[in-house]
């Protein structure tokens, strides 16, 4: 069955505004993707009918919240394959996943002169955590180069393993991009040399589907609020005997087992991860995201995604002076662009004028812009609510702005 | 030296605003203004001119002449070349007390607020600060001048 645009759109209630006197173009979905009416009436209900805190009250409202709470690790569980519910820890987002793994396994496992591999397409939040650790413990870091089609070297890649390497830390969907790497067979070759994988699920959870297993990832982060859900939410996936392995991240309540002043023992997985009162009412609104998504069906979402990228790239292109970043084979619902003599900046400033929200700059990749020689670039992001229609409007703003600039 | 006062500069930036009565041209205005902004010469294009913006790179320069602070700057953004534009207009030539009590509430007043929001994306905010922190500086020299000599 085809799926309605009109009737997704239905369910967003952000995209009837109006903004500067023009009906909201949304694409900057990369960033932040908005929020259908069932995650806002998940978390208003969980606050008018249900709210208490969890795992140890023995009162009705406790037994519902910590029930709703749990059912959400299946929903996550289901949502990128896991084995097990215990593999999946709730983070708030990529970014603490990517610093938890970093500070936990990281720390125990990575030693002098040992390497860790990332990519010239990381976001800062796949790059920083790392320098961190490879400062502290005289680590090197090893960067694969990104090809001038925005796609990954791989030969490249496969130069740089070796048995020193021991952890690949590497983004599934550029942000800046829409790069899809191929990340499987990068895992395969990782695991040959017995290096664990680190994958940034940031920008791919809300376009692709999710196998850890069948990726056989180590590790899998992503964040809530990229795929319809709320901000400050978002799981780490680890493989259950890393994790269990891995010394605890932070100290706190929920994750003890018993404490005394001489000594503590820590609390069974996933709750050893998960330190103090967790964000009850994003985790619970996440289900209703991820049962958005389950209920238009992800291959639905995939067609529609791939005909708008496949309409956008056309119309982008036929811009004189305008530059498409990221010309990849495989990439999501993803442009990036720049147009000669006009300041990303400038032109979004114009745009928001115009009721369309872009995403200018260096999108956190720095090294990326770098790379490239530019100082950022144009960036619209598509959403499984976004239309052709909108492109069109985006189209016809690029023109004007582009005469007023030049 | 401005022989007018930031006050009654800020009152003509007001009023040519007035005039536009779309976005378009008030937009088409300020980047005009960015275009004719007058050179900054590469020697002041250095490291330690740039003020920390996200997105464009903002440079400015500082002088102290006859007793009053003459700015220059530029960007790489044309847009926020225009605002700088405006902000060079109201506060280069003025002594460093009176660059120091202006409110710039023109910026509100001709419907440009957005460009100060306390987002990374412009430089606009620090910019004034940094106009201001050079005014602080020349006053506290002038002030240490005159302690000096009294």
């Amino acid at each position: 069955m085809k799926m309605m645009v009109t009737d997704i759109r239905q369910q967003f209630p952000i995209l009837g505004r109006i903004v500067k006197g023009k009906p909201l173009v949304y694409f900057d979905n990369a960033a932040t993707s908005q929020k259908p009416q069932s995650v806002i009436d998940a978390l208003s209900h969980y606050y008018s009918h249900y709210n208490a805190n969890i795992h140890r009250g023995i009162h009705t409202l406790a037994e519902e919240a910590t029930h709703a709470y749990e059912a959400v690790r299946f929903a996550v569980k289901a949502f990128v394959g896991a084995a097990e519910v215990e593999e999946i820890i709730f983070t708030r987002g990529t970014t603490e996943g990517i610093n938890l793994v970093a500070y936990t396994w990281g720390r125990q496992n990575i030693g002098t002169g040992d390497e860790i591999i990332i990519s010239g397409m990381e976001h800062h939040s796949n790059i920083v955590p790392w320098q961190i650790v490879c400062e502290e413990k005289n680590a090197v870091l090893k960067v694969i180069p990104v090809k001038d089609n925005g796609e990954l070297d791989l030969d490249a890649y496969k130069g740089l393993l070796s048995t020193k390497t021991k952890l690949v830390s590497i983004v599934h969907v550029s942000n800046s991009l829409g790069t899809v790497n191929p990340v499987k067979e990068m895992i395969f070759a990782a695991h040959e040399v017995g290096a664990k994988v680190l994958v940034d699920g940031a920008q791919s959870a809300v376009h692709l589907d999710i196998d850890v297993q069948d990726m056989d990832c180590d590790f899998f982060a992503f964040s809530g609020h990229k795929v319809y859900g709320p901000t400050g939410i978002g799981a780490l996936y680890g493989k259950k005997e890393l994790l269990e392995n891995m010394p605890v991240f932070q100290g706190g309540g929920e994750m003890i087992r018993e404490v005394t002043f001489e000594k503590t023992t820590y609390n069974d997985l996933p709750y050893k991860y998960e330190a103090g009162t967790p964000n009850i009412a994003d985790t619970i609104a996440l289900k209703a995201a991820l049962d958005f998504i389950k209920a238009t069906g992800k291959e639905s979402i995939r067609k529609h995604e791939a005909e708008l990228l496949a309409y956008a790239t056309a119309q982008l292109q036929a811009i004189p002076g305008l530059t498409i970043i990221g010309q990849a084979g495989n990439k999501v619902s993803l442009v990036s662009f720049v147009i000669d003599g006009v300041h990303p900046q400038d032109m979004g400033v114009l745009l928001d004028n115009m009721g369309i929200a872009v995403r200018t700059g260096h999108h956190c990749t720095q090294p990326l812009m770098k790379r490239f020689g530019i100082p950022g670039t144009i960036r619209a992001s598509f959403a499984v609510y976004n239309q052709k229609e909108e492109i069109d409007v985006l189209v016809a703003g690029l023109h004007k702005a582009i005469k007023m600039l030049t | 030296m401005n022989l007018k006062s930031i006050a009654e500069i800020e009152k003509e930036i007001v009023e040519d605003f007035a005039l536009f009565d779309s976005w378009e041209d008030k937009y088409e205005y300020i980047i005009e203004l960015g275009k004719k902004l007058a050179v900054l010469e590469d020697e002041h294009k250095i490291d330690e001119n740039k003020i920390k913006g996200c997105q464009s790179t903002v440079w400015l320069a500082a002088s102290l002449e006859d007793g009053v602070v003459v700015f220059k700057a530029d960007s790489d953004a044309v847009i926020v070349k225009g605002l700088i534009s405006m902000l060079i207009k109201v506060l280069s030539g003025q002594t460093p007390e009176e660059i120091l009590d202006a409110k710039m509430n023109f910026i509100a007043e001709i419907g440009m607020m957005t460009h100060l929001a306390q987002t990374r994306s412009n430089g606009l905010l620090s910019m004034i600060k940094q106009m201001k922190n050079y005014a602080l500086a020349y006053k506290m020299m002038k002030d240490n001048k005159e302690a000096d000599h009294g």
